[in-house]
């Protein structure tokens, strides 16, 4: 028993225990680090390295909210949450924000009581088919064998789609990630359904990627956005915005290699942006270099994507949606004024 | 003289000694014998060779997982790139010194108690300082290690920590409500029964969600506790309740004559207990017990559902890489490795227990 007393003490010191009832942004700065919510595993999006170090899309997010509070993207604390524990783990406050691929919804929203801000990831689930079946429209899948993960909203969404477009299908439910590929690349099924950004990672490891494509249709909508808790709207504020300045400094050509030459700028947007003229971090509680170390430290969201998800990258995804909206997609920044 | 070589012993017939005779009776003595053995022999050259042909001499070793994809064979570069992440988990890379120095300590200490010509004072305190010495390892924070989280804390020593921890708590908690479920107080009989039958109502991992899910929103706001120790405290709780029924037979196992020779000399319950029952009791459970407490340790491997990277998560973890996607075989090859070393030496020893015990009989 000697041994259990002794560790459970050890474990007790362990165990974090802070009682406040300040806001969000005091309480993360009182204890020197952001606890952010993620991924255990999405290629891309977030996953650890091979010496342990996260990284992704929605981890670089993650940086850039520490960038904003504390002018330094290693003050972050990850933790790891399953589908089933990241609401929870936000609502009893385990956590400070979500970055975890997580698809704004009314229910989410109202009933969850949370706040998400802008969308940082426009997916959508989409089909992978092998080109010999010379398919071109997935309105053509007609009595198709498609495969599957049971028990997600990826099943129900193919479901409604074959339903609604009064097109017969035959689904192959597989529980696991990793034998439903197999299953697809040895042909039992003729099609794949996934998300969209999780067909490019999927493709790429088939025996021969060249053989197969992904088909233009998108049948859901999936807008993943970071989540914060209601009711702080100083907190929800700074998250949200450090997102919006990801894209404005995309929008505005500032990249993290031009930062530093963007200070001389003559532009006033620019010149307000990177706190030049201050104003916009006080407005925020920040400091007037915030929105400087985000883009010095993280780089704007285009370069954000390519380096995640990006065609250098294997999962070797196009901008689309997430294309700035001069160019096309959806990707814009509410005005910095 | 002649005499004696005329009395030169006989060999028996060669099909009947050495190698062909040992066959010969072992193999295929009978014709059901001998078809058994055919068949097995088909099988063997039909699994092996390709199995070794597969694992040593097709395999890539050391390289990336694109050339890994060219290999005909198994791909142990996932081990051999990643290993230090499947081990270790998210410890900072440079650290990893330090759980591993920690696990050496861990076993060395195992290897050292093995012995029971060593269970005397001096032990427990060798465990006291060494568990000490771990925490502070892992822990860090001062003598100028740098503090490493326990949220930090994955691979290998997460789940030794959770076996270790688990079964050395779980064990004593189990003897204790097995007394108590046969107790003569009907208040401690009935919470000992309500317990163990609750816990046993319900699988592990809707333990693990209730620590992990739903009891941090019964927490005042801002407390939250760690995640490691709630998920330690659900093991706990659960392999406790299965060990108190184990030792419970035990109980049920000794003579009522033992009792009553442990009154006549006056002995009181504690003592009775101590000296008399539990001894006796607990060396006839030793069996039902390792396997309970084999079962336990593979069980540590649920708390991946609740996102801790024990050994198990952390590999599939690397398996979620684009680059090492599909690598599955090589990488449950390996952990399955790891966790038989851990459960055969359990096994192992509690023989090797078993019969030291038994030599008094």
């Amino acid at each position: 028993m000697k041994v259990f007393k002794c560790f459970t003490m050890v474990l007790m010191l362990l165990a974090a225990g802070s009682m406040s009832v300040a806001g969000t942004l005091d309480e993360v700065r009182a204890r020197g680090v952001v606890v952010v919510g993620v991924n255990p595993g999405v290629a891309g999006f977030s996953m650890p390295d091979e010496k342990g170090v996260w990284k992704g899309l929605d981890v670089d997010t993650a940086k850039a909210i520490a960038a904003a509070v504390f002018g330094d993207v290693n003050k972050v604390k990850y933790v790891a949450l399953t589908a089933v524990q990241r609401l929870p783990a936000l609502q009893s406050k385990e956590i400070d924000v979500l970055c975890r691929n997580t698809t704004i919804t009314l229910t989410r929203e109202t009933v969850s009581g949370l706040n998400f801000v802008h969308v940082n990831y426009y997916d959508g689930q989409g089909f992978l088919i092998p080109k010999k079946l010379k398919v071109k429209s997935a309105k053509q899948l007609k009595g198709a064998t498609v495969c599957t993960l049971p028990g997600t909203t990826t099943e129900m969404n193919a479901a409604d789609y074959f339903r609604k477009n009064k097109i017969g299908w035959k689904p192959v439910v597989i529980e696991n990630p990793a034998e439903l590929n197999k299953a697809f690349f040895a042909g039992r099924c003729d099609v794949l359904t996934s998300d969209a950004s999780q067909l490019a990672a999927i493709r790429s490891i088939a025996p021969n990627p060249d053989d197969y494509t992904v088909l233009p249709e998108i049948i859901s909508k999936e807008p993943l956005a970071p989540v914060v808790r209601h009711g702080d709207d100083q907190w929800y504020d700074i998250v949200n915005w450090t997102v919006m300045a990801l894209i404005e400094a995309e929008e505005l050509g500032i990249t993290s290699a031009n930062v530093d030459e963007m200070l001389k700028s003559t532009d006033p947007q620019i010149q307000r942006f990177l706190g030049v003229t201050p104003g916009y971090g006080k407005a925020l509680g920040l400091d007037e270099k915030w929105a400087y170390n985000i883009i010095k430290q993280v780089g704007n969201y285009g370069e954000i994507f390519e380096r995640n998800v990006g065609p250098k990258t294997p999962l070797k995804l196009e901008r689309g949606l997430n294309d700035l909206w001069t160019r096309g997609g959806l990707m814009y920044s509410f005005p910095f004024r | 003289m002649e005499q004696a070589v005329q009395v030169k012993e006989l060999r028996p017939p060669i099909t009947h000694i050495g190698v062909i005779g040992w066959v010969k009776n072992n193999l295929f003595n009978g014709v059901f014998n001998s078809i058994l053995t055919i068949v097995t022999l088909f099988l063997l050259w039909k699994v092996v060779p390709p199995f070794f042909r597969w694992a040593l001499i097709d395999s890539a070793w050391h390289t990336t997982g694109q050339a890994c994809r060219q290999a005909a064979g198994a791909c142990w570069s996932i081990i051999s790139m990643n290993y230090r992440f499947i081990l270790f988990g998210f410890y900072p890379y440079e650290e990893q010194w330090r759980p591993l120095l920690a696990m050496l300590i861990l076993f060395g200490l195992l290897f050292y108690s093995r012995d029971r010509s060593h269970w005397k004072k001096p032990l427990a305190y060798a465990w006291i300082i060494g568990l000490f010495t771990m925490g502070l390892l892992m822990k860090g924070g001062i003598f100028g290690l740098s503090s490493v989280e326990s949220t930090q804390w994955g691979g290998l020593p997460l789940t030794l920590l959770l076996a270790v921890f688990g079964l050395t708590a779980a064990y004593p908690l189990g003897v204790i409500l097995a007394l108590g479920r046969r107790s003569q107080m009907h208040g401690v009989k009935a919470l000992c029964i309500l317990y163990i039958e609750l816990i046993r109502g319900v699988p592990l991992i809707s333990l693990l969600f209730m620590s992990s899910i739903i009891f941090p929103l019964f927490l005042p706001e801002g407390v939250t506790f760690n995640k490691i120790l709630r998920a330690q405290v659900a093991i706990i709780l659960f392999t406790s309740a299965y060990i108190a029924e184990v030792v419970r037979g035990g109980l049920q196992g000794m003579s009522r004559g033992q009792y009553e020779a442990a009154e006549s000399i006056g002995l009181n319950y504690y003592l009775t207990m101590r000296l008399v029952i539990l001894p006796q009791a607990l060396k006839i459970v030793i069996p039902p017990t390792v396997s309970q407490l084999i079962s336990a340790f593979k069980d540590t491997s649920l708390v991946v559902i609740i996102a801790l990277f024990d050994l198990l998560k952390t590999t599939q973890s690397v398996l979620s890489n684009p680059e090492w996607m599909g690598f599955s075989r090589e990488a449950y090859v390996f952990v399955a490795i790891l966790y038989f070393l851990g459960c055969f030496s359990m096994s192992n020893y509690s023989r090797k227990l078993e019969k030291e015990l038994s030599r008094g009989d």
